[in-house]
């Protein structure tokens, strides 16, 4: 399965605290 | 590797130019850095640089343990710890690991024999480790 990957930080943040999982997070400089 | 991360984490891209202001918020000086942070939004692990999948498998493996660890769930984290070794002998994490999965079980069981044991582990396995010297205290 693909990952899907959030980018804002905080509603991140919110989602791990109401499902409590754990984040990854990826800091990047890919191309854009 | 994508269906490990799936199956144990929401995942956050965070791009250098458009997010700015979390690179500082975290801290980040440098790309790639991968953070494994607890559900309560506290980092328990972090690393830069590439690795090769094996090895930055290895570090997720680690952050989840660190995290276990960090909410003082003894049995979870030794055991996520001593996966760690188990699953991945020769990455660069499994001394450290094998350390941590010593303090866990000291931690869980008040049984010094734990540390004594883990050290002979580290001596064998990796003697010329930083953990190796770590845990030369332990040493019955």
């Amino acid at each position: 399965m693909p990952i899907q990957w959030m980018k804002d930080m905080d509603a991140a943040l919110g989602e791990a605290r109401s499902r409590k999982r754990p984040l990854f997070v990826d800091f990047n400089a890919a191309p854009m | 590797m994508a269906d490990y991360i799936t199956n144990n984490f929401l995942t956050v891209k965070i791009h250098v130019k458009e997010q700015a202001a979390t690179f500082k918020r975290f801290d980040v000086k440098w790309t790639p850095t991968l953070m494994v942070l607890d559900h309560d939004g506290a980092v328990r692990h972090r690393f830069e640089g590439f690795l090769p999948p094996e090895d930055f498998l290895s570090q997720l493996h680690l952050g989840l343990a660190h995290a276990a660890f960090a909410r003082e769930q003894w049995e979870d984290a030794e055991r996520r710890y001593r996966e760690t070794v188990d699953r991945f002998p020769k990455a660069d994490v499994a001394p450290e690991a094998l350390y941590w999965s010593g303090v866990s079980r000291y931690k869980a069981t008040g049984h010094p024999d734990a540390l004594g044991e883990t050290d002979r582990e580290l001596k064998q396995k990796s003697p010329a480790s930083t953990w190796a010297k770590k845990s030369s205290p332990w040493a019955a």
